[in-house]
């Protein structure tokens, strides 16, 4: 029974740290999708957390934070867009120019704001989104095992968490059964015969950049304002990377791209278990080597997957008529 | 279309790099601006801290020399068509390689304990670029992102390490014991003093002539070995180097081997010259400032060293501007880098098509 409960704990802390995971990974998937490579995820998430945690912090309402982290991401898609569509410029430098720049700004921002050493205040329980009980979990609690399913896993997470889950079926069928999908998918494998069809590449891509920036966006948003109670100094923690792993490995199609995140939110909910734990035969393992975890993770996937042969054919290249 | 005409070597090598920087300056100004102070004040705060006094100008060429170590790095790679966004986790293993040879050998002889010390460095920082690339050479797994993954394992690695084995004894900071007397870099006021000269006492050491000597190796490496040659064409065209005959995993490993051990050396200044111990996250971000620097710089080692004397400026500069105006942190430099980056790397084409526009008028003129 012990080992049930435990079970289930650590479930419920993998649905927690895969939110963010899973949400940015879509972000990149629809990026990479469009033919426009994103490793800007990272300073996307980071600019969100922060936006996010500041409206909030000042406005008191965790949707005026939703909507300043959404903006936030969204001006960073559209700069990447415009670099990587209009100047023809290096995506994977953009990118990084991006995170880079993020990492700097933001906790200036936040000090000249907040004073705080650059973080942002601590959010009380009605400026963030905290977690909802779903109905009856409370009364369904001691009925065995679905009750523990129901009212400890299911149920008691924030809103966010549960967005994310509705967002995922969503990009899939806009991706697979919709027009602009089809489109979109595309414009990434051959955006000369999308452009032969008369369809404008260049505005394709911009909206494929708008949807990575708003479901960035809600990634960096539950970092500081669901499952965390403010912004601190570059908490999206590489987050960003490992979700573009996770993008990979899942093969650029979102149903795998989940479970990618999945594994990974598992993972780091059992790093978070691990410490101090005393394991048979092996003994307690440093925190520094439980946290290397997901980072390892990552690198076996990516070495045991050679995965650019699945990637997008047009990703990463700009696109140019023939003149 | 017109075949295009090549700009002048001037307005390729000084003009565009100098309007990228001006671009990237001019928003660095606005973000100043909007914090509320005088972003022209705040120019001349940084240029008078980094070149208004001789301890600030030494402290100047102290940052530049890391800045030529990982800018070199990233442009060895660079050159071979890979990104390598690892330099900081394999100047965390240079500095551990370094360490090791110091405690290694260092109470026998402290001349052999340098000189091995900078193997030391060299190897460690090119090994732990050796998985990415080899990864990236027979897995085809991104080396952006195992290079990323491996700057937080280096550091997890080191955190380990300072605070169990190396750590100093009887010690509660994650630091490692002093390295024995008399192993170190010398200082370079110390070698203007045996010449005569006097020059206030600062960080500055040996390490500055040892990464000109390595922009000078690089230099000959890249444009006058076969070798070079190689590498570059790997970087090209993939498919042209191996109709020639090019191993491209091999020149892959290799080069990523080389920009890992030139990344590594950076400890050589930070730890060998300066702090004489191992310090958990000694790197601070020089090894992103890499990727800004070899971009500035345009891939060429002149380009590097003249790129890492601004940065080294920008960071005494700004380090001295955090002191002087209070809602401006060190983080603020860590915007200007980014800036750089996305200005001289990322939207190089923003000066040179209307460059190139220009030059085309007037060359078209004096033709007709």
């Amino acid at each position: 029974m012990e080992f049930f409960t435990d079970m289930i704990l650590l479930m419920d802390s993998t649905l927690r740290t895969a939110t963010p995971l899973v949400l940015a990974a879509l972000a990149g998937l629809v990026a990479e999708r469009s033919g426009i490579v994103d490793i800007g995820l990272e300073g996307k998430m980071l600019a969100a957390a922060f936006a996010a945690a500041a409206a909030a912090a000042v406005t008191g309402s965790p949707w005026m934070g939703m909507l300043a982290g959404v903006g936030a991401s969204v001006f960073l898609a559209l700069l990447h867009g415009w670099v990587s569509i209009a100047q023809r410029g290096n995506q994977i430098v953009s990118g990084m120019a991006i995170n880079i720049a993020v990492a700097g700004l933001a906790p200036t921002l936040a000090n000249f704001w907040f004073q705080k050493g650059g973080q942002t205040p601590l959010l009380g329980d009605e400026a963030r989104f905290s977690t909802i009980t779903l109905p009856f979990a409370d009364a369904l609690a001691d009925v065995p095992v679905i009750g523990a399913l129901y009212s400890e896993l299911i149920s008691g997470h924030n809103l966010i968490t549960y967005l994310a889950a509705a967002l995922i079926p969503l990009v899939a069928w806009m991706l697979y059964k919709t027009r602009f999908g089809l489109r979109l998918r595309a414009v990434g494998e051959n955006p000369e015969a999308v452009d032969t069809a008369g369809i404008s590449v260049t505005l394709l891509r911009y909206q494929a950049m708008v949807i990575a920036g708003v479901l960035c966006g809600l990634s960096g948003s539950v970092l500081s304002t669901g499952l965390g109670g403010g912004f601190i100094r570059d908490m999206s923690a590489g987050k960003g990377y490992l979700a573009l792993a996770a993008m990979i490995f899942g093969r650029w199609k979102p149903v795998p791209t989940l479970l990618a995140c999945l594994l990974f939110g598992f993972v780091d909910a059992l790093q978070g278990r691990l410490q101090g734990v005393a394991l048979p035969l092996i003994g307690e393992i440093p925190v520094q080597f439980t946290m290397m975890l997901p980072y390892v993770l990552t690198v076996v996937i990516l070495a045991g997957f050679a995965g650019r042969m699945d990637a997008p054919k047009a990703s990463g290249t700009p696109y140019e008529k023939d003149h | 279309m017109a075949a295009q005409k090549k700009l002048p070597f001037w307005a390729d090598a000084i003009l565009l790099p100098t309007l990228n920087l001006l671009a990237a300056f001019l928003v660095s100004g606005l973000v100043i601006w909007g914090l509320g102070e005088d972003p022209l004040e705040a120019l001349s705060l940084m240029v008078d801290g980094a070149f208004g006094f001789q301890e600030g100008v030494g402290y100047t060429f102290y940052y530049a020399t890391n800045f030529v170590f990982t800018g070199l790095a990233v442009s060895v790679a660079y050159h071979a068509g890979l990104f390598n966004i690892g330099g900081e986790g394999q100047a965390m293993l240079g500095g551990l390689g370094l360490t090791l040879a110091v405690f290694l050998v260092g109470d026998v002889s402290p001349v052999l304990a340098v000189l091995l010390a900078i193997v030391g460095a060299a190897a460690f920082g090119g090994a732990w670029a050796f998985i990415p690339a080899y990864l990236q050479a027979k897995r085809g797994s991104h080396v952006v992102i195992t290079t990323i993954m491996f700057n937080f394992i280096a550091s997890a690695l080191l955190a380990y390490l300072l605070v169990g084995p190396l750590q100093r004894p009887g010690g509660q900071m994650p630091e490692s014991a002093d390295f024995p007397d008399g192993v170190s870099l010398m200082h370079l006021q110390d070698l203007f003093a045996m010449m005569g000269f006097t020059y206030e006492s600062g960080p500055l050491n040996l390490s500055a002539l040892i990464a000109v000597l390595c922009a000078v190796g690089v230099w000959f490496m890249l444009w006058r070995t076969r070798f070079g040659y190689e590498l570059r064409v790997v970087g090209q065209n993939q498919n042209a180097a191996r109709y020639a005959g090019i191993s491209v995993t091999r020149m892959t490993v290799i080069a990523m081997m080389i920009s890992g051990g030139l990344a590594g050396m950076m400890g050589l200044n930070e730890l060998l010259g300066e702090q004489l111990r191992l310090l958990g996250n000694f790197t601070l971000g020089y090894g992103f400032v890499g990727i800004a620097v070899a971009f500035m710089g345009r891939n060429h080692p002149v380009g590097i060293v003249l790129a890492a004397m601004l940065f080294g400026a920008l960071y005494q500069g700004g380090a001295e501007l955090a002191f002087e105006m209070p809602n401006i942190q060190r983080d603020y430099i860590v915007l200007i880098q980014g800036l750089v980056i996305l200005f001289a790397g990322a939207m190089e084409h923003l000066f040179r098509d209307p460059v190139e526009r220009v030059f085309r008028h007037f060359s078209e003129r004096r033709a007709a």
